[in-house]
């Protein structure tokens, strides 16, 4: 199932609907990844708040996501990591290091926002 | 502890990306019908998802089963994971965190193993692997 990918402003939100498969979530990386250029975004925001099972690929993809936008110039916020979903990628041993997280769409904003203030200075 | 009646065993044959999804969506299925709390339902489903995705890296194909079962005055649920590939060739390594031969994953079964109650793999090269893991409702 294809991730729709809203564009608002700068910024490109793609909000995960349902439970995806692991081409699902490589279909999900190329189109952020070209997007990003096609609209000239400034960041990037994952809602992953209805992602069922974040496993190694679903963390792996989210890692390799957040660093293909960033050497595209963008930034990317993941948010809504699920309470359980967190628990079960501690206890798996998985974590998205070096990629913010915000709790929230409306936090992400922020924290895009925030950035890109600080970038203009 | 009788089994509520709509727990039935299911068998998911995987051997895409798709079935991985399939196999770990019934297993959540399965573990609420049992009781579990939605934390250990997604441990559940997080761990079907680690061990399909192995047979389709590794093996191709294979089956997941998954099997309610019940104690004196508990339930629980088992995953088997089976697959009739190459099998491994090393599993005391394979065990070690860290370790993939794919290069790519480096959980796998070590991570599985702390997410449930209960693991055991047997393997025999050339004839293929079966990973059965237990969780009990807590």
């Amino acid at each position: 199932m294809e991730v729709p990918i809203l564009k608002q402003g700068p910024y490109l939100i793609a909000t995960i609907q349902s439970a995806l498969t692991d081409a699902d979530l490589l279909q999900l990386r190329d189109s952020l990844v070209e997007q990003v250029g096609r609209y000239r975004s400034r960041g990037v925001i994952v809602d992953v708040t209805a992602l069922d099972v974040m496993d190694s690929f679903a963390s792996r993809t989210i890692r390799d996501i957040a660093q293909m936008i960033k050497l595209r110039g963008a930034e990317t916020v993941i948010v809504g990591i699920d309470p359980d979903v967190a628990f079960a990628m501690v206890r798996l041993g998985l974590n998205l290091e070096g990629v913010a997280t915000t709790l929230d769409l409306e936090e992400g904003l922020v924290l895009l926002n925030e950035r890109a203030r600080a970038t203009k200075r | 502890m009788r089994l509520p009646p709509e727990a039935e065993e299911a068998r998911v044959p995987i051997q895409s990306d798709t079935d991985i999804v399939t196999a770990r969506q019934r297993g959540r299925m399965l573990a609420t019908q049992l009781g579990f709390t939605s934390g250990d339902a997604t441990i559940v489903a997080t761990a079907i998802s680690e061990l399909a995705r192995n047979i389709v890296l590794y093996a191709k194909k294979g089956e997941v089963a998954l099997t309610p079962v019940e104690s004196q005055d508990n339930y629980g649920l088992i995953i088997t994971a089976r697959d009739e590939g190459e099998g491994i060739a090393d599993v005391r390594q394979a065990m070690q965190d860290g370790y993939s031969t794919s290069g790519r994953l480096g959980v796998g079964l070590p991570g599985v193993k702390r997410l449930m109650d209960e693991f055991e793999i047997v393997s025999e090269a050339g004839k293929g692997t079966t990973v059965t893991v237990k969780k009990w409702k807590r």
